[in-house]
């Protein structure tokens, strides 16, 4: 095997934030994960947040693996429970800042559930779903959010189920904030993380995110760059959008931008005590 | 009740409720669960108590998120519990593993119904029993407790919680419906009398804190959220950095750690009870609800001449095979009924390894044994 040198090219902005013993990271090339992260953690540096009460929770998948990655107190959970399990630290410990960084498949289908009673309860807390439109750690099967006739390994042919729309989903639930962005939308992406992580209640950034190796080539996209030039094409700002305008077809526009920022009352209330 | 929340003294209490108050009284401020018969009166009066107390009682959506959420509420510092039944328990299989694995104290109360699947919802059973040692995918080894009245599961609550801190691993009490609806005079006594096992905190500064270094007894101290450790915890195989590790050998040096921090440490867990075992040449081998009804044949048996003793198992796991061994070089045959159809009776069997017979008195569920079902099969051992 070919081993490549690296060349110690001095510090990273991010590196106070990086476990740097834990990099290479396991991503493939054009992968948007280190992108979508690497924005988080600049907004967490922006935010103002005690780097000490700020805990990062992931479930299974690709994405899940970002919580080995940051030095937080970081948490890589079952598939699918990063939000329940984000629940419970944040009920016993107020002080806390969670944020749960996880992928669609885990979010949105095995977790699903915990989706939309997280959304429901307003727990405080911040998401960043990740949606790459496909299961990435397994090979490329259809998930929760495929488009319709997008192909994938269990769906040769095209998929013939209907997506979940994520910002529609999490605002009928009960969500204070629903934002989504591509990964060519960085300096858009990193503001509403900002904004998600200083928001008071449930908080959900959604981030369309290159997977060239197996979504993006099996649909006529083979490079991190065609998926790029994809968002950058077809993505169009509407802040404020109506949610039921902002579904995802195969190959067609993108909807961006923040579609929810209202007031609610939240969990954990003052009244409930620490629990400790 | 005191100002803050404490109560002690005597109370005429069902198991369930007695279940609530030895959890409050062992510090435990976090609930999380899902209504289910013959458990849902542990969460009710959890929901009343826990504020009282300045604790949080949740209502999550399913069994899946109860469990996730005890475990996210024990790495926030809390003492965290759950209660259900065997459709809730399979359910919390799944993140029993992972308290196992990132070694998370924490209670998990199974109130046994018949089963299997919906089966008897309000109706007593003891089919989970192999479930709570095996249940969740791996090799590991996990505690579990049966109480045998409310008074005991009052107690045997709080002994969770000490043993669940202590061994750093999710403790199943495996109670009955039986018991959980029985009513019974409770003891409590005053909270600070009541010896309580606190969390191993880290004896290192954060920059010098390895998650998954083990003290002498194998279990490594825990850190907690939000107090500047930065440290990484995985479901995945790890190091004692708490990092993934995909190799055989750090799966043998994890896993072996994980297992033998409990099985090296049976002398301290184990606890039966035991009644005229010298002596006799039938030994009843039996635990909770099923241990009473046997004590009613037992009298009977011993009434009409038989040398009947009776051994109950308070800690079902890790089984004390020990023990059980050393009876069977002196007896002629075990007995165990049990409201299923032969679950415990295969370690009994294991641990006499031949030298006493082993007896299965089985019962479907939905009821408890006829006592006289008992009597027959010692009046037969002894024939």
């Amino acid at each position: 095997m070919k081993t490549t040198e690296m060349t110690t090219l001095g510090a990273h902005p991010l590196d106070e934030y990086l476990r740097l013993d834990r990099l290479p990271h396991i991503w493939c090339p054009g992968c948007g994960l280190g992108t979508a992260l690497g924005a988080l953690l600049k907004a967490v540096g922006k935010s103002g947040l005690d780097i000490d009460k700020t805990v990062m929770v992931s479930g299974i998948g690709c994405t899940g693996r970002a919580a080995g990655y940051v030095k937080l107190d970081s948490f890589h959970v079952t598939h699918g429970r990063a939000l329940p399990f984000g629940t419970g630290l944040k009920l016993a410990n107020p002080d806390l800042k969670v944020i749960v960084f996880s992928g669609d498949g885990d979010l949105a289908a095995i977790g699903g559930n915990h989706l939309i009673h997280t959304a429901r309860r307003n727990i405080d807390m911040t998401v960043v779903c990740v949606n790459n439109f496909t299961y990435g750690m397994t090979g490329g099967q259809m998930g929760p959010t495929t488009p319709e006739k997008g192909r994938s390994t269990t769906s040769r042919k095209g998929n013939i189920e209907q997506p979940f729309n994520i910002p529609r989903l999490v605002a009928a639930a009960g969500a204070v904030y629903v934002a989504r962005w591509t990964t060519i939308h960085l300096r858009q992406m990193e503001r509403s993380f900002i904004e998600a992580l200083q928001k008071k209640g449930f908080s959900l950034v959604e981030i369309i995110s290159p997977c060239p190796t197996y979504y993006g080539r099996m649909n006529e996209q083979a490079t991190g760059l065609d998926q790029m030039r994809y968002y950058r094409y077809n993505s169009v700002v509407k802040h404020g959008a109506p949610l039921d305008t902002v579904d995802i077809t195969l190959g067609g526009q993108i909807v961006v931008g923040k579609f929810l920022d209202i007031e609610k009352p939240y969990l954990p209330q003052k009244i409930n005590g620490h629990g400790r | 009740m005191s100002s803050n929340g404490q109560v002690s003294g005597e109370f005429f209490l069902s198991g369930d409720e007695a279940c609530a108050e030895g959890a409050l009284a062992a510090g435990c401020r976090f609930f999380a669960g899902y209504p289910i018969t013959p458990a849902t009166e542990i969460a009710e009066h959890m929901s009343e108590r826990l504020p009282e107390v300045g604790g949080t009682y949740i209502q999550m959506e399913d069994e899946l998120a109860s469990m996730a959420a005890v475990l996210g509420a024990a790495w926030g510092g809390a003492k965290a519990m759950t209660a259900t039944s065997g459709p809730g328990f399979s359910l919390m299989m799944e993140n029993i593993g992972l308290g196992v694995m990132l070694e998370t104290p924490c209670v998990v109360v199974d109130i046994q119904r018949a089963g299997p699947s919906t089966g008897l919802p309000t109706l007593t059973g003891q089919g989970d029993m192999m479930q709570a040692r095996w249940g969740s995918h791996g090799p590991y080894s996990i505690i579990a407790l049966s109480p045998s009245s409310p008074q005991e599961i009052f107690d045997l609550t709080i002994k969770a919680f000490n043993l669940s801190e202590k061994y750093r691993v999710p403790v199943l009490l495996m109670s009955e419906e039986a018991i959980g609806h029985m009513y019974e005079k409770v003891m409590i006594p005053p909270w600070e009398k009541i010896e309580v096992y606190p969390r191993r905190k880290p004896k290192v500064p954060p920059q010098e804190y390895l998650p998954f270094v083990p003290d002498d007894d194998m279990v490594p101290p825990m850190a907690i959220a939000g107090e500047g450790f930065k440290f990484h915890v995985t479901g995945l195989t790890h190091d004692e950095r708490g990092y993934p590790v995909m190799t055989p050998e750090a799966q043998d040096k994890l896993v072996r750690r994980l297992v033998d921090k409990i099985e090296k440490n049976r002398a301290d867990i184990i606890e039966v009870e035991e009644n005229g075992i010298d002596g006799a040449e039938v030994v009843v081998c039996s635990y909770g609800i099923s241990a009473r009804v046997s004590a009613i044949a037992i009298e009977k048996a011993r009434a009409s001449g038989i040398r009947v003793g009776l051994l109950r198992l308070i800690t079902a796991w890790p089984f004390p095979t020990e023990r059980v061994r050393e009876v069977a070089r002196n007896i002629k045959t075990f007995i165990v009924p049990e409201i299923n159809y032969g679950q415990m009776v295969f370690e009994v069997e294991r641990a006499a390894a031949g030298r006493a017979e082993t007896v299965l008195v089985p019962h479907m569920g939905g009821a408890v044994h006829d006592p006289q079902t008992i009597l027959d099969a010692i009046k037969q051992a002894v024939k």
